[in-house]
């Protein structure tokens, strides 16, 4: 079933029976590893019927968890996507002091857990925190709400756009911005005639995957929200209640709809890498913004 | 050199450092300044209770179990990936990144069910008298997929570019295929590989929603240190979560640190390749 690939001389590990035995293991333990866990998501999900299953999701906690998390999404990605387009013609036209380190500031999130974020954003807003009790004798509510959900999420996901975008306009240069404003172009002009078509497929790319994390998110978002059932649940954190309550083929019906977005966004993933999408990151810059500030900076001086 | 010709940076640099501010800066700042406030004896002899000694214990020995397994099979699969041809090469390739796109609660669901006594992996495992769901073991499982493309995505690239040309100068010199994948391959995939290992690493140490289905929560045995942190919030001990919440902190930044140098040096080894 497997051949080495043609028009080329044998290589190390080329032997067939070693070629075959190892596509065989990786194989197993992908099944076992990756492709099992989705499996039973649907298995438990319909275990109990179909009917029990279009009941889980129309249960109104469900509904409402869903609803919730469909709002975070569309509060928390747009302003993150315009934050990402922000810092990356910042980052990529402009020369200054310190823009070396933004670029590390700007992926800290990602190496940060989940966990902390949230309790870092306790010591913020909530009544031991800095505002907190300001935000008290006001009467605004951002913590076990909505503003502190949507806040989390951008915390986990801020780094989402703009690692997708700077690589790329990093390579892309300068010229063509320069030349049509030299022509005459005012700025936004130039952003959406001249740079908007160049990074579209890794601005896509940097939203699907965004909003994927948005919708997924757990960890920060259960510190924060104080998990009010059928009131600040998003759909992760009705999947654990549901989970912890022996409720697990409603847990699954849940899981499934996550599931289905993981998917999609894996195809969408797909799709867009066909355009291009993602390999300014992967490529040369390995996701490194020590790298990719080096690159920059040898850019510059060159 | 004319700086500045293009518009928009006041605004763009603007918008950059008001989010970065109040979205990153200001928590984290938050966080340190509550830890700091505690007084370094108290801060000591949170950090160092027993419970949370032992927190660090199963953090770390989960995560490092977890990059090692990552090791091996991250890099069997991006070289099937990279190196054979076979159907369904594209479908797994894809595949690959589901552990990032899942999220974690789904994950760690999925996991618990597949691995539990009961459960299609966990039934076949307990007649080894092996129990991997509420053990570290099962610690272990959640941390090894939710980490598993790091390694895979960063040696992937760095194995496609390998010049062929290296290869077949050690096989006209009578190298034996292990000795030229030990001699000359494994050390040009090795930088890419500690750049994958600190990050697989690294998100292992902070995983914390596909763990704690799978986990069993003991304390002493089984409980992370992100759950800790979460516990003593749910006790509203809010110096205690605060400084558990900053080892972990600390932890990320100094993995941080070790990740960028490793990167960078990845990078210039397969720039000059």
């Amino acid at each position: 079933m497997s051949a080495p690939v043609k028009g080329r001389p044998p290589r190390v590990g080329d032997a067939p029976a070693f070629r075959r035995a190892l596509i065989g293991v990786v194989l197993t333990l992908v099944a076992i590893v990756i492709i099992a866990p989705l499996v039973i998501i649907g298995y438990q999900a319909f275990s109990q019927g179909l009917k029990v299953y279009a009941e889980a999701i129309a249960h109104p906690d469900t509904l409402h968890a869903i609803g919730l998390t469909v709002i975070t999404a569309l509060i928390a990605v747009p302003i993150n996507t315009a934050f990402g387009v922000a810092a990356a013609w910042a980052i990529t036209k402009f020369d200054f002091w310190g823009r070396r380190f933004l670029l590390v500031v700007i992926e800290i999130p990602f190496s940060i857990s989940p966990i902390v974020a949230g309790v870092a954003y306790l010591f913020v807003y909530g009544l031991q925190g800095l505002f907190g009790p300001a935000l008290e004798s006001a009467d605004i509510k951002i913590l076990f709400a909505l503003p502190g959900i949507v806040l989390a999420s951008m915390f986990v996901t801020a780094p989402f756009v703009a690692r997708e975008l700077i690589p790329l306009m990093q390579a892309q240069g300068r010229d063509l911005e320069e030349a049509a404003t030299s022509l005459g172009a005012s700025g936004w002009r130039t952003f959406f005639f001249v740079t908007l078509p160049n990074i579209r497929w890794a601005l896509l790319y940097g939203v699907v995957l965004c909003n994927a994390r948005v919708m997924g998110e757990f960890g920060a978002v259960s510190v924060v929200s104080g998990n009010i059932r059928g009131q600040t649940n998003t759909l992760p954190l009705h999947i654990e209640l549901l989970y912890h309550d022996y409720q697990t083929s409603g847990a699954f019906a849940a899981a499934s709809i996550l599931a289905l977005l993981a998917v999609v966004t894996l195809v969408a993933k797909v799709l867009l890498e066909r355009h291009g999408a993602g390999r300014a990151r992967r490529r040369p810059a390995l996701a490194a913004p020590v790298a990719a500030a080096k690159t920059a900076s040898a850019e510059v001086s060159s | 050199m004319a700086r500045r010709i293009l518009p928009g940076f006041p605004l763009a640099l603007g918008i950059t450092l008001v989010y970065v501010s109040i979205i990153v800066v200001l928590p984290l700042g938050a966080l340190v300044f509550k830890a700091a406030s505690l007084g370094f004896e108290d801060y000591w002899r949170i950090v160092s209770s027993p419970r949370a000694v032992a927190s660090y214990r199963v953090t770390a020995l989960s995560a490092l179990g977890a990059t090692v397994f990552n090791l091996v099979f991250g890099m069997a699969l991006a070289w099937v990936l990279v190196r054979y041809r076979f159907p369904g090469r594209r479908f797994i390739d894809a595949l690959v990144d589901l552990p990032f796109a899942l999220p974690t609660a789904v994950a760690g669901i999925a996991l618990t069910t597949l691995f539990a006594e009961n459960g299609w992996f966990g039934s076949v495992l307990a007649h080894a008298g092996i129990k991997v769901a509420y053990t570290p073991l099962g610690i272990m499982v959640a941390m090894a997929f939710t980490s598993l493309p790091f390694i895979v995505r960063t040696v992937q690239p760095v194995l496609e570019d390998l010049d062929p040309a290296l290869e077949e100068a050690a096989q006209t010199l009578g190298g034996s295929d292990r000795s030229i994948f030990l001699r000359v391959i494994l050390p040009l995939l090795t930088p890419a590989l500690l750049a994958g290992l600190s990050l697989s690493f690294a998100r292992s140490l902070g995983e914390f929603g596909a763990i704690i289905f799978i986990a069993g929560n003991q304390p002493m045995s089984t409980e992370i240190t992100a759950l800790l942190a979460f516990i003593r919030l749910e006790e509203y001990d809010y110096q205690a979560a605060a400084a558990i919440a900053s080892v972990l902190l600390i932890t990320a930044f100094l993995m941080l640190a070790v990740t960028n140098i490793l990167q960078a040096r990845a990078l210039r080894y397969t720039a000059r390749g």
